[in-house]
């Protein structure tokens, strides 16, 4: 059963701290499935992980949002259990569960109490080949991500130019749809396609058991093998095609308008994740800029444009080193009262070109990766998140052991680097802008009605 | 019948492991400090990190006329402190990367901070913190600057149907007790503010007396001591803040509709709840558990999500205060089935109030809530937080060492009692916002 036992010690780097060590034990079965384990015993707690490797970015036109409604349809009952009898079992064990998706994974989860951890691998191995969708449940369950959708991004002004944003800024990328779906997606669904979606994905040879806590890596590895190791793996999974993103030649610009108050500009640049970068260095020097811009409060956009300059109420820079595909480096800005979307375009678009221009000082460099070494130690304060972690390194394709590989990574990345990846990905022609038009929320809005209430004479 | 032998298999199983699953919780220590502040602390020396929080009674209950007072003072702090402006603060935290926040809400406001555990990092950290609290600037221009961005923030605010509720729920739901504003304040209140409303709030509040200290990690009694006179070196003695008036009860219900141009109505329900050291406190946590507080096998989302596809998220839940926080039920749906969602929620909690829950329901929460208590306390940072909320609102030092015992003493019948006598469904504050209203 067992192929390979790879054990990992991980010893913080710097020498300035007391030794920091999470043990990491790794399994693989001849099923296909990988288990990881990290041991940290400081309470008597487990976090149990199940990933697979789908999520939005392995879906094409018209199915958008299947792998997410596939994630809701997941607590509606196997050949063993009836619908919401997983959480009631996880419930009465004094478990926490839930369950989400992104664009590259779709991952299930417990938090138990130590020695519950067979009632996570029992009821995961049960739904990992035994799911069975009814078309009622379906119809029921999609009506929620409906409302789920409303709520997250309908409704929500910034969200929705988020997802606008997306759908500009790339073409072919299956970056370009939204993680939960379009309306109208979601409203042509069916319960057979999920059934072909669960078919093709879920299958040993597509997850990773991700545990964390207080446990023994064999006796984790012999639970597993009772319950997962019989699992059949599937014999057509098919690695998605690449929809690679064309080479994007000119600043591409959209408005969106909808009943707002406030305006919002969303910048992105097409930059590679680690996952695909040219030369790996350069994904590394692309997270210590993200951190220069938005490291903090003493980082340059919240310190020059919020406070320094005033024009902008809040803002902000994100770069995800761990994804699949390439994605865009995102750059947001509200502008301040009295000050317009141009001008809060053209300060953060300053702070670029001085990037471009001056090397990062280095006391502002040592700033960074100061914070990067102890938000290392900080994040072993919670076992959920260090099974995330693992279970995003080893799902997208990084493996988990890249991850030990971090605070040494961007400790290494140099002034020079950084002002390199900022000339060479930070180019007008790569770039996209989607701006927030509010429109007035309505006359209405302000009508108050207030009755006596009817509740109670039922 | 296949799914039951599964269930009754690992039920089973649960239950003989129950029982050699004796947990332990944290030893808390308890001292006063030199200058009057009580001190909560837990040695956690697994990982080199020391996590603390000051805590002062300085919410925004304690705002007056002034709504949003306290909140901005809070966020004023770090902006300005002795010779240092925000950004030097910042780096100076940020340099030896430590993560400092602060934050209030209606009871309390807060400073807190995580550390690395050795001197040389942990120690400027320190020093900035206690720079901070022995005396912010209160720069006149930085607060015209943050005064605009709170403005602003409540304009973002009127985006969002859920924030719209919020805010009218809890007027509505309060009426004159200080509870009743929101913590972020109104335009006309912070418009009419000045520096010296903040400096005059932080010099009556934000002092050792009126402050209760926790502190979780990898330092020792001896340490932690020390850490504490350090942090409060400058810090005035004053005196506590005054007890905060009772919450009334509601006389009758209240309907209020808002239209919002949303594809969702937003559905608020309730009206004042429980407060921290209620003696019917535990009755009211498991009573409400099976309501709407455990997520979905409660039976509000039972009703509204798994039969109806209505909602996706709904529960309910007590916030314990000071004095009785909110009680709280809610919902969003579509705007065309607003009035099935209300209907639902309204009935699901009639009936419940009515008829109470069942043996089966109560065994059940029984069983999650006890059988999760290991992973209320399985880090320093929730650990933390206990240790901040125990000492703020002065509950024993055995709580947590208490918590299953409590839960386990609560009968069916009780439960059943204190709902009928703290659940008004006759006299509730019903909210909704969106569509037409």
């Amino acid at each position: 059963m067992r192929i390979t036992k790879a054990m990992a010690m991980l010893v913080l780097g710097m020498g300035l701290l007391s030794t920091v060590q999470a043990k990491v034990s790794e399994y693989s079965f001849d099923n296909g499935l990988k288990l990881i384990v990290r041991e940290d015993h400081r309470a008597p707690v487990v976090v149990s992980q199940v990933w697979y490797k789908v999520g939005s970015s392995y879906e094409y036109n018209g199915i958008t949002g299947a792998s997410h409604v596939l994630e809701h349809m997941m607590f509606k009952g196997t050949g063993k259990l009836a619908p919401g009898e997983f959480s009631r079992i996880i419930a009465a064990n004094g478990g926490r569960e839930n369950a989400f998706t992104s664009r590259d994974y779709t991952a299930y989860f417990q938090r138990l109490e130590k020695s519950r951890l067979k009632v996570s691998f029992e009821l995961e191995a049960d739904r990992m080949r035994g799911l069975q969708m009814t078309d009622e449940e379906f119809q029921k369950e999609v009506k929620v991500v409906m409302e789920e959708r409303r709520l997250r991004t309908e409704d929500k002004p910034e969200s929705y130019t988020y997802e606008q944003f997306n759908a500009v800024a790339q073409l072919s990328s299956p970056y370009r749809t939204p993680v939960i779906g379009w309306m109208a997606d979601l409203e042509s669904m069916s319960v057979d396609d999920l059934k072909d979606w669960y078919q093709r994905w879920y299958a040993p040879n597509n997850a990773t058991v991700v545990v964390s806590g207080d446990v023994d890596p064999e006796e984790v590895y012999q639970l597993a093998k009772q319950y997962f190791a019989p699992l059949k793996p599937s014999k057509n999974l098919q690695a998605p095609k690449p929809q690679t993103e064309p080479k994007q030649k000119g600043l591409r610009r959209i408005q969106v308008k909808m009943p707002a108050q406030l305006p919002y500009l969303l910048m992105g640049y097409a930059v590679p994740s680690l996952n695909v970068a040219e030369h790996e260095w350069e994904a590394y020097a692309l997270e210590v800029l993200a951190g220069v811009l938005d490291g903090g409060s003493s980082a340059r956009l919240p310190t020059r444009l919020v406070r320094d300059q005033g024009i902008l109420t809040s803002t902000g820079a994100g770069y995800s080193l761990a994804s699949r595909l390439s994605g865009q480096f995102l750059l947001e800005a509200v502008p301040a009262q009295g000050y317009s979307i141009e001008q809060a375009q053209q300060a953060v678009l300053k702070e670029i070109k001085e990037l471009q221009k001056t090397p990062v000082a280095a006391e502002e460099l040592e700033r960074i990766k100061a914070q990067v070494v102890a938000s290392n130690v900080f994040e072993r304060d919670s076992i959920f998140y260090q099974a995330m972690q693992t279970g995003v390194y080893e799902t997208i394709g990084l493996g988990w052991k890249r991850l030990d590989e971090y605070v040494d990574k961007v400790q290494a990345i140099t002034p020079q680097q950084v002002q390199a990846v900022a000339r060479k990905y930070f180019i007008e022609d790569h770039l996209t802008i989607a701006e927030l038009v509010p429109l007035p929320m309505d006359k209405k809005s302000s009508a108050k009605k207030t009755t006596g209430g009817q509740h109670g004479k039922h | 019948m296949e799914s039951t032998r599964f269930l009754t298999a690992i039920l089973l199983a649960a239950v003989s492991l129950f029982m050699s699953a004796a947990q332990a919780a944290p030893e808390i220590q308890h001292w006063q400090s030199a200058r009057g502040a009580q001190v909560y602390y837990v040695h956690a020396p697994g990982l080199p990190i020391v996590d603390l929080q000051i805590t002062f009674n300085a919410g925004s209950a304690r705002d007056g006329q002034q709504s949003g007072l306290s909140s901005i003072t809070n966020h004023m702090l770090d902006l300005g402190a002795g010779s240092l402006d925000a950004t030097k603060i910042a780096q100076r935290f940020e340099g030896v990367g430590a993560e400092f926040s602060r934050g209030s809400d209606r009871d309390m406001a807060w400073l807190k901070l995580r550390s690395l555990s050795q001197g040389k990092w942990l120690d400027p950290a320190l020093d900035t913190m206690a720079l901070i609290l022995s005396g912010p600037t209160f720069d006149k221009q930085v607060f015209e600057r943050e005064r605009k961005r709170y403005l602003s923030s409540l304009k973002r605010e009127k985006q969002n149907p859920e924030s719209v509720a919020s805010r009218i729920f809890y007027k509505a739901v309060y009426g004159n007790h200080p509870y009743a504003n929101m913590p972020n304040g109104t335009e006309d209140t912070l418009k009419a503010m000045s520096v010296a409303d903040l400096k005059r709030f932080f010099a009556s509040y934000y002092v050792a007396s009126n402050a209760s200290v926790a502190i979780v990690g990898d330092i020792d009694r001896k340490a932690a001591e020390a850490l504490v006179e350090r942090l409060l070196k400058k810090v005035a003695v004053g005196a506590p803040a005054k007890p905060l008036p009772m919450v009334a009860e509601l006389q009758k219900a209240k309907l209020i509709r808002i239209a919002h141009p949303s594809t969702q109505t937003h559905i608020l329900m309730g009206h004042p709840g429980n407060y921290r050291g209620d003696p019917d406190y535990f009755a009211m946590y498991v009573g409400n558990h099976a309501l709407g507080g455990s997520g979905l096998v409660s039976r509000l989302s039972d009703e509204v999500r798994e039969k109806r596809g209505l909602s996706y998220s709904v529960y309910s839940y007590f916030s314990p205060l000071a004095r009785k926080g909110i009680f709280q039920v809610s919902m969003q749906t579509r705007n065309d089935q607003a009035e099935q969602g209300l209907k639902v929620l309204r009935k699901t909690i009639s009936e419940y109030v009515d008829k109470g829950m069942s043996e089966k329901e109560l065994q059940a929460s029984r069983k999650n809530i006890t059988g999760g208590f290991p992973l209320r306390i399985d880090s320093n940072k929730k650990i933390l937080g206990y240790l901040a909320m125990l000492s703020f609102y002065k509950l024993p030092l055995t709580y947590l060492d208490d918590f299953n015992k409590n839960i386990e003493a609560v009968s069916l019948q009780q439960i059943q009692d204190t709902l009928r006598r703290r659940l008004h469904t006759d006299r509730m504050v019903t909210v909704i916002v969106g569509g037409e209203g």
